[in-house]
């Protein structure tokens, strides 16, 4: 990295330190030190834990046990045998955090011996903590299998055990695949009526099974996923078909019976985020049940293509399937024409499929997946989830959404494109769907784009998939959905799983034989491991930071590498001759497309066919989609729509971060008041929490609720780090504290009064701010701990409670981090640095940052000078002390760190400092000027009583290629 | 890879057309230039002897016609992607009938030829940017919504993405590849306007090379066997400042080709030929 970088680094490890020194009430830092030891003590030990099972635990006493202390309240630390006690306990802690069972699956890792109900909680805060690489499932299954039991008596525990491993035993290297996360299933004593549910397949089979009648989403969809043997689940989901027919996500986390239609246990497997590149993906098997998907998606339409891309990728099927062509035997063709490959399927595409299958000869099953994966990612509606929807003139429109974002198609004409860094908000009312959309760089103001669905139901729908998709290809772990929210009618649905960062960092630590498994019509076995492309994890995580496809490593090299520097992590695979391999294909390839052009020059494809678009989509003459430009600030958008509509208003909940390039804008204020202010508020915002509670019991099934709304928290970059979301989830603080306020002044006052409230409120969010940053003290900032913002002003008269909660994610966040820096190491960032210093910040925003591929850092120096500082500031905090040191570190390829430090100064004086470290994350379109100026503009909006002092941009140019 | 987007800016054939005597009075143009038909078809006789010795393409040319006074401006015809051809509508009348000769050519290449046969659709190929990932059409007085969606349904691997043109004739007036993910872009505000607009509408990033002039921003780029990357650009005797940033492209082999005559009546360097990528000898 560069010498910025470095110095960023150190910056960040200082501030930890200081603040851990500092706050050590709040263990949670220090907790997640412990937790990166752990976990690399734990990776060391895999090995010799595969073999004695029982000695492991003993292992990892240690680390479990501290980690129990730092929890203090939350479970008693107990010594090895867990008894009953921990057990219940740690259940009903799950209970209260749902959404932590997403990540359940982080369990994976690890095997959970000893204590497994606090293992299996603990792990599961680690999220990524994937670090532990468990070589076979054995652990996981019995983490599993025990969490399943969790409430059984624990002397039953022993036997179980045994068992467990002997079946374990007999499934041999394959592995059980599923976990069942104890927190999320509705594992009750008493047995429940169990109902038969039917899942269709990808390869179109059926797969029955019994489930409790109350069991929630997740449970069915392990089960499934354990049917299929499939590890990378993450990428898939189950849907049923609403009353209307329409096709809709089986949320995990909600029971499976107030989902589906009355007694319809009618399900199907489908892929749910499609991965950008499927390269990534570490298993065969994963990628054979994603082009099962795209077969089908192709063969129906959805995914539109040219005959030749038909024809080609209908050759990869046979290929796969079938294996090479046999010049002997050749395949009638009659037997082609009852595979499906396009919508309209000719003669001569048959043909055409056929010739290309010749050219294939020698391609693997798993080769020639790779191969139909790669040519079918390429496809402009690759992934696209397409809602019909008008825009505002009741022009028929589609909504395309993806991982990049929200596309408009007209027509099968792209007519707008809305990438995720540049929402700002999603939500949907009554019919209406809306976004809210970051302004340009000419622009004064957001602007929100409206567009009708068809009806309540679809609009909802799509604004889940939204939020899903935001979620899991934008976010680097998980909103923890509603905690944080307040007066809330709206949806509280958020993304449960895992993001895609989370998904992949868990299976480069996949450590399974390759499982078996049988392709549909030809029943062969797939030869999965030749040909199977390395992956290494270094590429990924780089490339994905920019949003863009990493590629394939074909070296095996990397993946060594990266073992060897993550101490314990998967041993190297048995090295294979990828390269060799490998390169065959490519020669394999070039001949192909000659091929393929060759004869594409004899006959032309047949005449353009209803496909979807045509079915879905009807012509009319320009159209626009309305862009309202709003004069409101931001947190009044809300209650300005809900005024348009004539309908109660609905206060923006959740978080909102403003932007997303490595932006860091500094902030000093000196608030004289500050420490009243704050006090009032808190006051407030007690109040407010309080409020938000009962709400939050009156709205739990509100799943019906007419409107909802996401801000979608663009400024993770997607990188490793967690970093950058706990930046976001702390901004999103702050944003709640405006919210906060805005709802209190609004709610009771008619929407336009509310409007006119906004200024004030603008002005107040200020202090709002300042206040913030002495609630959020004492705890040392987590990115949980941000997140919930609102709960942590009620700490002060709940810390307990609070504490219970929290530190699984602390625990993650610190797993997290220890990756990132390994992978620092494998790879170390090129990155050129320019330094200038610009005496006037505005001007840095005229300036040629976009163009120059260097990055540039304007400073602008403006020194501050502490005094030794004096409490008086809010409860908590000590005094003379620091009352805010947040800093978020992150090792990974960019680095990341927000420090939002309040001093108390003597006299009621404080001075609050706040530095936002704002990632933006490479996408194609960012225009650099302008998310600059924008992040200035907005920061200075936020906060109109500090002065913006500095501007560090760090700049860090992708040299990847983009895959042409 | 084989496949998808594989190998932009890689040719194998070009097809021209002779320059018409009627270019000087009948082509149509937006001002008022005079134009000296010989110095017109000297002009062209060089840039098809780059095209053909320098670079070595198969040359299929068209003979001119003399009541068809754009002819030689045969971009506008047809677009033409990998194997599929599309033979396009003129926006402007007295276009329309430069296809049918196109047409036959395409299919002499055993090209797919599609045609646009909507009547309510236009499109000139001059308003269509191919990046090597996806189309960018120009929403101009040549082509409307209706040709961009026919467009699209010939190639429909691609993304296509429409671009309001406001000024300037057709949307690669004032922009062109200079490679793969390299945009040349003029620097005028609607040029920059519309590169915004291509920029938010792609999942892609490009970068962009800006030019002083917008018509100089109008090149050909090729990716040639043994010559690498190949741009074609105007002359300093036209655009000296725009030059001297094309020389800026240390990687590419770059050829000046005088285009002053048939500039006048907005030909601009892809106008004159339809390029194609065959295997040779077919």
């Amino acid at each position: 990295m560069t010498t910025e970088a470095g110095s960023e680094t150190e910056v960040k490890e200082n501030a930890e330190e200081k603040s851990a020194v500092q706050l050590d009430q709040s263990e949670k830092t220090t907790e997640g030190t412990q937790e990166v030891a752990a976990t690399e003590g734990e990776e060391r030990q895999t090995e010799k834990e595969k073999e004695k099972e029982g000695k492991g635990i003993t292992r990892y006493l240690p680390t479990w046990f501290k980690k129990q202390k730092s929890q203090s309240q939350t479970s008693p630390t107990k010594e090895v045998p867990p008894t009953e006690e921990p057990t219940i306990k740690v259940s009903q802690e799950e209970a209260h955090i749902p959404e932590v069972n997403g990540h359940a699956e982080e369990v994976e890792e690890k095997e959970a011996v000893g204590p497994q109900q606090q293992q299996v909680k603990e792990k599961e805060s680690h999220s990524n903590a994937s670090a532990d690489t468990e070589p076979a499932g054995e652990g996981k299954v019995e983490s599993a299998q025990k969490s399943l039991e969790g409430t059984e008596e624990t002397t039953k525990e022993g036997a179980k055990e045994e068992k467990k491993k002997e079946e374990v035993e007999k499934e041999g290297g394959q592995g059980q695949t599923f976990i069942f996360q104890s927190p999320l299933r509705l594992v009750r004593k008493n047995k429940m009526k169990l109902v038969v549910c039917h899942v269709t397949l990808l390869d179109g089979s059926d797969f029955t099974c019994e489930v409790e009648k109350r069991a929630k989403g997740l449970f069915l969809f392990f089960k499934v996923c354990e049917h299929l043997n499939l590890l990378e689940k993450d990428y898939f989901g189950l849907t049923y078909k609403d009353h209307h027919e329409q096709k809709c996500w089986l949320d995990s986390t909600k029971e499976i019976k107030r989902q589906i239609r009355s007694n319809n246990w009618q399900f199907a497997f489908n892929v749910k985020f499609y991965p950008p590149d499927p390269s990534l993906l570490s298993e065969d098997i994963t990628r054979y049940l994603l082009c099962l998907q795209l077969r089908e998606d192709v063969a129906s339409g959805r995914l539109p293509c040219s005959f030749v891309t038909h024809a080609l990728l209908g050759s990869y099927t046979l290929q796969a399937e079938l294996g090479d062509y046999e010049p002997d035997q050749p395949r009638p063709l009659d037997y082609i024409s009852q595979l499906t490959f396009a919508p309209n399927q000719s003669k001569e595409m048959e043909e055409k499929i056929l010739e290309l299958h010749k050219s294939h000869k020698g391609m693997t099953p798993a080769q020639a997946d790779c191969q139909f994966l790669e040519n079918a990612k390429k496809l402009s509606m690759y992934g696209v989830d397409l809602h019909h929807a008008k825009d505002c003139e009741g022009v028929d429109i589609m909504l395309g959404v993806c991982a990049n974002g929200l596309l408009v198609y007209k027509d099968r004409l792209r007519i707008n494109r809305f990438a995720w860094p540049k929402i700002l908000k999603i939500s949907y009312k009554r019919n209406n769907f809306y976004i809210k959309i970051r302004p340009g760089e000419t622009e004064q103001f957001e602007s929100t784009v409206g567009f009708k669905l068809q009806n309540h139901r679809s609009a909802k729908r799509l604004w889940k998939v939204c939020v899903e998709n935001h979620s899991f290809f934008r976010l680097n772990a998980a909103e923890q959905p509603t905690k944080a929210r307040f007066l809330t009618l709206g949806s509280k649905f958020r993304y449960s799983g895992r993001t895609q960062n989370q998904t992949r960092l868990a299976s480069t630590l996949i450590d399974r034989p390759a499982p078996a498994f049988e392709r549909t019509s030809s029943k062969r076995i797939s030869r999965s491991l030749d040909g199977a492309p390395m992956i290494s994890i270094t590429d990924t995580s780089r490339e994905a930071e920019n949003g863009r496809e990493p590629h394939l490593e074909l070296h095996s090299d990397s993946k060594v590498k990266e073992a060897d520097l993550s101490p314990g992590s998967v041993e190297a695979t048995p090295a294979q001759d990828h390269d060799k391999t490998q390169e065959e294909v490519l020669k394999h390839q070039a001949s192909v497309s000659e091929l393929k052009r060759s004869f594409m020059e004899a006959p032309p494809p047949s005449p353009p066919q209803l496909n979807l678009w045509e079915k879905r989509l009807t012509s009319s003459p320009a159209m626009a989609t309305r862009v309202q430009q709003q004069t409101v600030v931001p947190e009044t958008e809300a209650s300005a729509a809900a005024a348009a509509n004539g309908d109660a208003k609905e206060p923006a909940k959740t978080t909102e971060v403003e932007i997303e390039e490595t932006v860091v804008v500094q902030e000093i204020s000196k608030a004289p008041k500050a420490a009243e202010e704050l006090q009032t508020q808190e006051v407030k915002d007690r109040d407010g929490a309080g409020l938000q509670k009962k709400h939050e019991s009156v709205s739990s099934e509100s799943e019906s609720d007419e409107e909802a709304e996401y801000h979608p928290n663009v400024s993770v970059s997607i990188s490793h780090t967690q970093i950058p979301e706990e930046k976001e989830e702390e901004e999103a603080e702050e944003e709640q504290g405006k919210k906060e306020k805005l709802t209190a002044a609004s709610s009771p006052v008619e929407p336009e009064q509310a409007a006119a409230a906004v200024e004030e409120e603008e002005k107040q969010s200020s202090k709002e701010e300042e206040k913030k940053e002495v609630s959020t003290e004492e705890p040392m900032m987590t990115p949980d701990e941000a997140s919930n913002g609102i709960t942590s002003r009620e700490e002060a008269a709940s810390v307990a409670a609070e504490e219970e909660e929290l530190p699984k994610v602390n625990g993650e966040t610190s797993v997290v981090e220890a990756r990132p820096q390994v992978i620092c190491c494998s790879e170390p960032p090129v990155v050129k640095t320019e330094m200038v210093t610009i005496s006037d910040t505005f001007a840095a925003q005229k300036t040629e940052i976009a163009t120059k591929e260097v990055p540039i850092v304007h400073t602008e120096t403006k020194t501050i000078t502490y005094e030794a500082a004096q409490l008086d500031g809010s409860g908590d905090g000590e005094p003379g002390v620091l009352m805010t040191a947040q800093t978020i570190t992150s090792e990974s390829l960019c680095t990341t760190t927000t420090t939002h430090i309040t001093k108390t100064l003597k006299g009621g004086l404080s001075e609050t400092r706040i530095e936002k470290r704002i990632v933006i994350t490479g996408d194609c379109d960012i225009d650099h000027d302008q998310a600059l100026a924008q992040a200035i503009k907005e920061a200075k909006e936020q906060h109109p009583d500090m002065s913006v002092t500095r501007v560090v941009v760090h700049k860090e140019t992708e040299l990847a290629e983009e895959d042409d | 890879m084989a496949g998808l987007m594989a190998g932009f800016g890689r040719y194998t054939h070009a097809i021209v057309r002779g320059t018409p005597e009627s270019l000087a009075k009948g082509a149509l143009r937006s001002s008022q230039a005079e134009v000296d038909v010989t110095i017109a078809q000297r002009e062209h006789d060089a840039y098809v002897h780059v095209l053909r010795t320098t670079l070595g393409l198969e040359i299929l040319e068209l003979p001119a016609d003399e009541t068809l006074p754009d002819c030689v401006f045969v971009e506008d015809a047809a677009v033409v992607c990998g194997d599929t051809a599309l033979i396009t509508r003129p926006g402007a009348e007295s276009r329309r009938g430069e296809t049918e000769a196109m047409k036959g050519a395409l299919k002499e290449l055993n090209l797919n030829v599609v045609e646009m046969t909507d009547e309510s659709a236009t499109l000139e190929g001059g308003d269509v940017l191919f990046t090597g990932r996806e189309f960018f059409v120009g929403l101009s007085k040549r082509t409307n919504q209706r040709g961009a969606e026919i467009l699209a349904d010939a190639f429909k691997d691609y993304a296509v993405s429409t671009v309001p043109v406001s000024e300037g004739l057709h949307l690669k007036s004032f922009c062109s590849m200079g490679g793969p993910g390299l945009i040349i872009i003029g620097s005028s505000e609607p040029a920059q306007k519309a590169l915004k607009i291509m920029q938010q509408m792609s999942d892609h990033r490009y970068d962009k090379l800006t030019v002083p002039d917008d018509l100089a921003a109008n090149c050909i780029y090729m990716n040639l066997p043994n010559k690498g990357h190949v741009l074609l650009h105007c002359t300093s005797e036209e655009f000296p400042e725009s030059v001297k940033v094309f020389e800026k492209l240390k990687d590419h082999m770059l050829i000046p080709v005088s285009n002053m005559e048939k500039r006048k009546v907005d030909g601009a360097l892809t106008c004159c030929s339809v390029l194609i990528n065959k295997k040779a000898n077919n």
